[in-house]
C-alpha cells in the first residue's frame, strides 16, 4: 500500500469564532499517511483549534478538511473514526480501566471475544496489562495518560489527534512519555496530530512540525531543519535559544551579506534579505558560537563576561557584545574547561553560515 | 536488628505517646468548645422537642394516676366477666377523690375515646355521688349497676383496663386507621373511614410525582447553567433562585391569582381558544394546584445540588466518548448521566423529603383533595387540640423520612450523594 501524501487534508481553512476576528487564517496544510505532525505554537496561535476542526468539535468558517480525499466538514465527530487523547486524559471516570478501553468497541457494536483481544493488546502496548479493574481514580498521571492513549488507539483509527497529553505529567515522566509515544507510532504507523507549546517535546518526537503563530503556519519542515534552519525570526525565536542582533544590510552577495549594526559590522547568511538597506534580525544559535576558535572564522568579535550559570552539563555564559548585553552562551561541560570569570574579556567567533539574516523583528 | 520497639522520649523525656495525646486533647477540647452552642442550640431546638414528641404520642398516664386503685384491683381481674366488688368500689373511691378535685370531667372525655357511651355514664354517677346517694355501707356494686346500665356491661370495664398502661400506642394506630378492638386485638376502622391511610398515600404519591416533575424539568436547566458561559449561565441562575428570595407565602398566594378559575392561566386558554370561557377546568384546589405550585417551589432544591455536580464534569468527557465513536445519545447516557447520579440522588432525596411534609402551599392550593398528612397534622394541634396525635403522625412522618433515607443508602448509597 502506497503512503497517501495527503492522507489529512486542510484546504484554504478559515476560522473565525466571533466573526470579526480569524484564529486560522488561510491554512494550508497536508499530512502524510503514517506521519508523526506537530502543531506547535505559543498559546492562541490557532493549533489547538485546527485540531478541533479536525476533530470535528469545531466547523471550519470557510474552506474543506479531507481526510484521505473525502471532505469531513459536515461528517458529526463521532463518524469521524479519528481517535483522540485530549489534554486531562478525559477518562470516564465512573468506568474501569478495561470498560474505558472497551467503549469504542462496544458502540462498534464488536463482540465481545474481539474487545477482550482488542483491550489486551492495547494495555500490553502501554505496558499496562493487568490494570483492567482499575478505576481511572486509583491510576497515577501516567498511567492515566498511557490508558488515555490506549483508548485512543485501540479501536485502530485512522488519525490519532493529540491535544498537549503530557502537559500535566511531571518533566521525567513526560520526558519517557515522549519516548513511549514515538515508538508506539513507529510500531503501528498511525497518522498522528499532536499538539504541543513545548518545543522539545516537538523536536523529540515530529516527523515534521507545522509551527503556528496568529492564526498561520510559519514554517513546516523536519525537526532538524527547524531548528537549524528556521525561516523567519519568528520561528527562530521559538525553537530553542538564539541570540539576535538587529541591523540594516549594507552590503550583499549570494551567500553572504554584511550587516551594520548600531556601532559595528558582522557577516551573515541572506535568508529573507534581498537587497541593500534592508531591515534585519540576525540570529544566531548559541552554541555556534564558539570562545578563542581555533578555526578561522568569519565574524571574530571581543566580549566581556556578565553572568556565568552553571548548568550540570553545560554553563551558560552571558556576555557584553557588539553593544548589547543579552548574548548567550554555551559552554559544555567538558575536562578541558576555562575558568570563566564575570568581567572577564574573552573572543568569540562564529561563521557567516550560521548567523541567519531573517526578517526584522 | 532487635524487633523491639523502643519508646520515643521528647527532649523533655515525657514519652512521646503521652504528650501527643496531651496536644491532641487540648485541639479536641477547643473543637468541641466552638461547635458547643450549636449542639446546645440543636439540643434544645431539636433533640429535646422531638424526645417530648415521642413521650406525648404514647403517654396514656392521664387515667393512670386517676384511677390508681381501681388499676391495682383490676389487676387480679381476667377480664372475661363482670369486675368483682373490690374492682367496683375501687373504682368508685378514685371516682369520688376525682370529684372532690373536679377531675371527674376529664376522665369522662378521655374514657368516652375509649368507648363511646362513657361520658354520660360517668357523669351518672358523677350526679349520684354529688347527691350522696351511694351507700357506702352496702355493696358498691349493685348501687353503681343501678346508676346506669352501662356499669354492667364488660365491654366498658374492659375499655378502663385498657386503658391501664401508662403507655399506648393507639394514637399510632388510629394515624393508621386502626384501633383496639374491646377484646384488646387491633382492627381496622370501617372502610368509609379510612382517611388517614388515603391521606398517607396521596401524601407519598404526590412526593412522588413533584420530584419526577422536578427532576425531568430541573435536569435540563442544570445542564444549561453548567454549560452556558458565565455571562448568561448567571443570569439563570439569578432566576432559578430568584423563588428562594421570595416569601413562600407570596408564591403560593401568586399562583392562587395564577391558577384561579378566573385567574391569568385560565383567561389565557379562554383567548387562545384552548377551553369555553363557561366551562373553565378548576386547576386550584385540587391535586393539580399542589402540583404546579409544589413543583415550582421546591425545583431550586432539584437544580442546585444537579448544578454543582454538573459542573465538575469536564466538558472534554462527553466530547471524548463522541470521537470515541459514540452519538451524542450514546455519550450522554453512558457518560454523563452516570457521572450526575450523585447529584440526582442529592435532588431527589431533597425535594422528596420536602415535599413528604409540605404544609403551607397544599393547605393553600390543595382544596379537599390536595392536602397531605401534614395538613392534618397541623389540623389536629389548632383545631382538635388533640397534640398526642399529632405528634404520633409526626413520628411516623420522621420515621417514613428516615426509612426513604435508609433505602436510598442501601440502593445507592449516601457517599454517593452529592450537594456541592
Amino acid at each position: 500500500m502506497s503512503k497517501n501524501p495527503e492522507f489529512v487534508k486542510f484546504d484554504k481553512v478559515d476560522k473565525s469564532y466571533d466573526g470579526k476576528v480569524l484564529v486560522v487564517k488561510d491554512l494550508q496544510l497536508d499530512i502524510a499517511e503514517g506521519e508523526f505532525i506537530t502543531m506547535l505554537g505559543p498559546s492562541g496561535s490557532g493549533k489547538t483549534t485546527c485540531l478541533m476542526m479536525l476533530a470535528g468539535f469545531e466547523t471550519p468558517t470557510h474552506g474543506e478538511i479531507l481526510l484521505d480525499g473525502n471532505i469531513i466538514s459536515n461528517i458529526p465527530p463521532h463518524k469521524r473514526g479519528i481517535g483522540m487523547v485530549f489534554q486531562n486524559y478525559a477518562l470516564f471516570p465512573h468506568m474501569t480501566v478495561y470498560e474505558n478501553l472497551a467503549f469504542p468497541l462496544r458502540v462498534r457494536k464488536v463482540e465481545k471475544d474481539e474487545i477482550d483481544k482488542k483491550v489486551d493488546k492495547a494495555l500490553s502496548m502501554v505496558s499496562l496489562s493487568g490494570f483492567e479493574t482499575r478505576m481511572p481514580a486509583q491510576l497515577s498521571g501516567g498511567q492515566q495518560q498511557r490508558v488515555a492513549v490506549a483508548r485512543a488507539l485501540v479501536f485502530d483509527p485512522a488519525v490519532v489527534l493529540m491535544d498537549e497529553p503530557l502537559g500535566a505529567l511531571d518533566k521525567n515522566l513526560r520526558e519517557s512519555m515522549q519516548y513511549e509515544i514515538k515508538h508506539i507510532h513507529e510500531s503501528i504507523g498511525v497518522t498522528v496530530v499532536y499538539v504541543t507549546h513545548d518545543q522539545s517535546e516537538a523536536l523529540t518526537m515530529s516527523n515534521r512540525i507545522a509551527v503556528f503563530n496568529d492564526g498561520k503556519v510559519q514554517q513546516l519542515s523536519n525537526p532538524a531543519e527547524l531548528y537549524e534552519k528556521p525561516v523567519n525570526s519568528f520561528v527562530a525565536e521559538f525553537i530553542g535559544e538564539n541570540n539576535t542582533f538587529n541591523g540594516e544590510v549594507i552590503d550583499i552577495a549570494k551567500d553572504k551579506c554584511k550587516v551594520k549594526l548600531e556601532n559595528s559590522e558582522i557577516l551573515a547568511n541572506p535568508i529573507s534579505v534581498k537587497s541593500k538597506g534592508e531591515k534585519t534580525t540576525v540570529s544566531l544559535r548559541p552554541e555556534r558560537a564558539l570562545i578563542n576558535p581555533t578555526d578561522k572564522m568569519d565574524n571574530m568579535f571581543t566580549g566581556k563576561i556578565e553572568e556565568v550559570i552553571y548548568h550540570g552539563d553545560h554553563t551558560r555564559v552571558r556576555l557584553n557584545l557588539l553593544g548589547s548585553s543579552e548574548f548567550i552562551l554555551k559552554v559544555p561541560n567538558s575536562t578541558s574547561n576555562l575558568e570563566l570569570k564575570v568581567s572577564q574579556d574573552i573572543n568569540i567567533g562564529w561563521n557567516s553560515v550560521d548567523a541567519r539574516a531573517l526578517d526584522p523583528k | 536488628m532487635s524487633s523491639e520497639t523502643k519508646q520515643i522520649l521528647t527532649t523533655d523525656g515525657i514519652p512521646l505517646e503521652v504528650s501527643l495525646k496531651k496536644a491532641e486533647k487540648k485541639n479536641k477540647i477547643k473543637a468541641f468548645l466552638l461547635v458547643a452552642p450549636l449542639l446546645l442550640f440543636l439540643i434544645i431546638t431539636y433533640i429535646f422537642p422531638i424526645g417530648e414528641m415521642f413521650t406525648r404520642s404514647i403517654d396514656d398516664k392521664m387515667i393512670t394516676n386517676m384511677l390508681p386503685k381501681t388499676f391495682k384491683e383490676m389487676e387480679s381481674w381476667d377480664g372475661q366477666e363482670l369486675p368483682p366488688e373490690e374492682v367496683f368500689s375501687a373504682f368508685y373511691y378514685d371516682y369520688k377523690a376525682l370529684v372532690e378535685k373536679q377531675e371527674h370531667g376529664k376522665l369522662g372525655q378521655r374514657l368516652n375515646k375509649e368507648k363511646n357511651g362513657f361520658n354520660s355514664t360517668t357523669k351518672r354517677l358523677f350526679r349520684n355521688i354529688k347527691r350522696k346517694k351511694i351507700d357506702e355501707s352496702i355493696s358498691i356494686k349493685e348501687q353503681i349497676i343501678k346508676v346506669h346500665p352501662n356499669w354492667n356491661k364488660v365491654e366498658y370495664w374492659q375499655a378502663i383496663k385498657r386503658t391501664a398502661p401508662p403507655y399506648t400506642l393507639a394514637k399510632y394506630l388510629k394515624g393508621m386507621d386502626m384501633y383496639y378492638a374491646p377484646d384488646g386485638s387491633i382492627v381496622q376502622v370501617d372502610e368509609d373511614r379510612r382517611i388517614h391511610r388515603i391521606l398517607w398515600l396521596r401524601t407519598l404519591e404526590i412526593a412522588f410525582f413533584v420530584t419526577l416533575f422536578c427532576f425531568l424539568m430541573g435536569y435540563p436547566i442544570a445542564h444549561l447553567l453548567a454549560t452556558l458561559p458565565m455571562k448568561y449561565s448567571n443570569l439563570l441562575m439569578i432566576c432559578v433562585l430568584l423563588p428562594f428570595w421570595t416569601s413562600l407565602l407570596v408564591r403560593t398566594a401568586s399562583w392562587m391569582i395564577l391558577l384561579q378559575q378566573q385567574g391569568v392561566v385560565n383567561d389565557f386558554f379562554v383567548m387562545i381558544g384552548l377551553v369555553a370561557d363557561d366551562n373553565r377546568p378548576e386547576m386550584m384546589y385540587n391535586k393539580v394546584g399542589t402540583y404546579v405550585a409544589m413543583t415550582q417551589i421546591l425545583l431550586p432544591f432539584m437544580v442546585l445540588p444537579l448544578y454543582s455536580v454538573m459542573k465538575t464534569i469536564s466538558p472534554s468527557l462527553m466530547r471524548a466518548g463522541k470521537s470515541l465513536g459514540g452519538t451524542p445519545f450514546v455519550a450522554f447516557w453512558k457518560v454523563y448521566f452516570p457521572l450526575t447520579i450523585p447529584g440526582i440522588g442529592a435532588g431527589c432525596l431533597l425535594v422528596f423529603i420536602l415535599a413528604i411534609g409540605y404544609y403551607i402551599t397544599p393547605a393553600l392550593v390543595g382544596g379537599a383533595s390536595g392536602t397531605l398528612i401534614s395538613n392534618q397534622i397541623a389540623f389536629h394541634m389548632k383545631q382538635t387540640l388533640d397534640w398526642s396525635f399529632a405528634s404520633a403522625m409526626g413520628l411516623m412522618l420522621l420515621t417514613g423520612v428516615l426509612v426513604i433515607y435508609w433505602i436510598y443508602n442501601k440502593l445507592v448509597g449516601v457517599d454517593n450523594i452529592k450537594l456541592g
